[in-house]
């Protein structure tokens, strides 16, 4: 007998007592978890948005298309990055007025290559005002997982409010489960010594959210 | 379960032990008391908790009775998403798989991100006596693994050392290891933290298979999630070319939906957090994003044995959120080491007998190493009744009666009469030398106050036999005082 076979045998010996409940699942697991807590303005939701990143040190900045090259270019420099790593298509302006190296995230790019590169300037799919949390899924954008992952500093850039929404039942909906996902709430962080809060043991140190308007 | 706990005295020995320990008492209570006040401030924030909660608990429940179906349903999506799916019915089927998947790669060493169920069938030891080096990355699982130590707490495992420790270790076990620590390196949580990202980076760069658990497996869409604070999840996810996952059957859910209760109820429970830094999720494999080869190893190992007992089932609604051990006054004093198992505190007392079985004196005294306050049940995110299977293990282990072990029915023996009614009492005896722990164990006993039998089960049976036990007062006094004076506590 295959160890397949085996395991789920037991399962079903293991259910013998069970009465069958052939409810379809949605009735058997009815819930009624709210959709969002508490009600607010697409304006509110963003101003929330805002403060629960910042609760989890991320440091949030805002601006319009029209001065987000600037802010952008301004960032990197403030953070000394002479190298910065390009998801496939970020929209082109966004970068325009960053004296930087750019580099490319290319499939053959080597994790140790990855590592010598400062920052990294993203996109992202959603970001949920409740939690502090942005959501990338690997379009254009934002690129493979490991380009948000491996260089010290992170600029994500969050259109609002289209891409903002409450809750995570809300931005559960809205993702491809089929996508490789990541859920970012602020930078990198342990308490593992002492329960000490301390940034940054793996990701990314800093993690900067433009909110564009 | 792991090797590593072979031997380990019954609970009440290795506690007293641990409770003579200042430093792990005083981190163990530092910890347990900062995480559980944070804990009840996150979940405040959201107003449905008492709904999520009866969510999670019906949808972990409704998986588990058609758990046939849904981990069929998985294989089929995980493996249309271009996943391998294999199947253990125990630890060292489960150690084979994985040890042969790593050979075929041709690797020495693998990175791990922190993995109860790897731990719980001893994943490290296995692959070592097979040549293969496995590297814990987590921070608290670098400090255990280079003190040559066991974890002691489900979230925060190295609670017992404190930084001059951790200072120490990384000094002396560094070097072994791959990059020493840094010259001069000083007991600041910033620049052990540092030297751990060195030291570890330097591995993930070149890491070519990676190990993980998962915190939950989507039968209808095949995706795995990893819940994690450091990003050494991220790492070992993304950057090998292989990527192994070995998890308990009890981890699938049916739908992509039902993650909306358990990504809200998790983090909260567990650090007290909104949400935690990072959660990765990934769908079998994706052209030039992530691994390129991704297997399943789907973990019964006792979770079969465990869903045949119609009261102690329930155990495997657990999603390791640790909430449990946060406010349980005997594990605060004992320690996550006197549980001599991967799963300490509350859910250890009746997940580690039902998956070991009863017949070691470490599990039969288990089930006794609790006040029964129940304030574990209260916390609980999928309401998972612990003082009620706890009971209901000790009468299994005093009694014996029918079981299942490995598949198999099986009539279990009483233990011993002595050895059961020594640990019994033992344990008692424990509890009711910490004022504590006895005053919440008193508050249980109101809260169940309907369901108390005549005459005591167990070892207590001999004595009631000829008594009848004094009622159960409605409420004890110390709540009544803290109800009715102290005020301060009561939203608690
Ligand atoms: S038993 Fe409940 S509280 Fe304890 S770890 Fe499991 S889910 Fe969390």
């Amino acid at each position: 007998m295959s160890s397949r076979d085996r395991v789920l045998g037991r399962v079903r010996r293991a259910l013998a007592d069970v009465t069958p409940d052939e409810r379809p699942y949605e009735e058997a697991v009815n819930r009624g978890c709210l959709r969002e807590h508490g009600h607010r303005t697409p304006g509110q939701t963003v101003e929330l948005l805002a403060e629960n990143l910042a609760d989890y040190r991320a440091i949030v900045h805002r601006g319009d298309a029209e001065e987000l090259p600037d802010l952008v270019g301004r960032l990197l420099a403030g953070n000394g990055s002479r190298e910065v790593l390009v998801p496939p298509s970020l929209p082109p302006g966004w970068l325009s007025a960053a004296d930087v190296a750019r580099l490319d995230d290319l499939a053959e790019s080597t994790p140790h290559r990855l590592d010598q590169v400062d920052s990294v300037v993203t996109g992202c799919a959603v970001a949920i005002a409740e939690t502090g949390t942005i959501v990338l899924d690997g379009s254009p954008d934002q690129g493979r997982r490991r380009i948000s992952l491996i260089p010290d500093h992170h600029i994500c850039v969050v259109r609002v409010p289209d891409q903002v929404v409450s809750s995570v039942p809300q931005a559960l909906e809205r993702l491809d489960p089929a996508r490789p996902l990541t859920w970012i709430s602020g930078p990198s962080a342990t308490s593992d010594i002492e329960l000490d809060r301390v940034e940054g043991v793996h990701g990314p140190r800093k993690l900067e959210v433009i909110l564009l308007s | 379960m792991s090797g590593t706990f072979v031997g380990m005295p019954a609970f009440p020995e290795a506690a007293r032990d641990a409770v003579r320990n200042p430093t792990l008492r005083g981190n163990l209570r530092h910890a347990t008391h900062t995480i559980r006040a944070k804990r009840a401030r996150a979940v405040a924030e959201l107003d449905d908790w008492p709904a999520l909660r009866e969510a999670g608990r019906r949808i972990k429940d409704h998986t588990l009775r058609h758990l046939d179906r849904y981990l069929v349903q998985l294989e089929e999506s995980v493996t249309a998403a271009g996943g391998t799916v294999h199947w253990a019915a125990d630890a060292d089927e489960a150690n084979r798989i994985v040890a042969r998947l790593v050979k075929e790669t041709g690797e020495s060493e693998v990175v791990k991100v922190k993995s109860m169920a790897t731990q719980e069938i001893g994943l490290n030891e296995a692959l070592l006596e097979e040549g293969i080096r496995a590297y814990e990355t987590d921070l608290a699982e670098l400090i255990v693994q280079l003190g040559k130590d066991r974890p002691s707490h489900i979230l925060v495992p190295a609670i017992h050392r404190n930084r001059g420790e951790i200072r120490d270790i990384f000094r002396a076990e560094m070097g072994e290891w791959g990059r020493p620590a840094p010259e001069g390196l000083t007991d600041t949580p910033a620049e052990l933290a540092e030297a751990a990202r060195l030291h570890l980076r330097e591995k993930f760069l070149r890491a070519r298979v990676g190990i993980s658990g998962a915190n939950f497996m989507v039968a209808e869409t095949g995706t795995l999630v990893v819940v994690e604070s450091e990003g050494n999840g991220r790492m070992c996810l993304t950057l090998p070319e292989t990527l192994i996952s070995v998890v308990g059957i009890e981890k699938v859910v049916p739908t992509w939906q039902d993650l909306e209760v358990f990504l809200q109820t998790l983090p909260r429970s567990s650090t007290a957090e909104r949400m935690n830094p990072y959660t990765s999720t990934w769908t079998g494999t994706t052209a030039d994003d992530g691994p390129r080869t991704f297997h399943l190893v789907l973990l019964d190992n006792g979770r079969t044995d465990t869903l045949a007992d119609q009261v102690g089932r329930q155990a495997l609604r657990c999603i390791r959120c640790s909430a449990c051990l946060n406010v349980c006054p005997v594990y605060e004093r004992a320690g996550g080491h006197a549980y001599g198992s991967v799963y300490p505190g509350p859910i250890g007392a009746i997940l580690s007998p039902q998956l070991r079985g009863t017949a070691s004196e470490i599990d039969a005294s288990l089930p006794y190493a609790s006040s029964l306050c129940g304030a574990c049940y209260e916390v609980c995110p999928v309401a998972i009744d612990i003082p009620e299977v706890l009971v209901h293990l000790r009468e299994r282990v005093v009694e014996g009666g029918p079981a299942v072990r490995q598949g198999n029915k099986v009539i279990l023996k009483p233990a011993k009469g002595h050895a059961a009614e020594r640990a019994a009492m033992r344990a008692a005896r424990w509890t009711f030398t910490r004022p504590g722990a006895l005053r919440t164990g008193q508050r249980l006993a109101s809260r169940t106050r309907r369901l108390h039998p005549r005459a005591l089960p167990g070892p207590g049976r001999a004595w009631s036999a000829t008594r009848d036990l004094p009622p159960v007062p409605a409420e004890p006094f110390r709540d009544w005082w803290q109800r009715t004076r102290g005020g301060k506590d009561g939203a608690k």
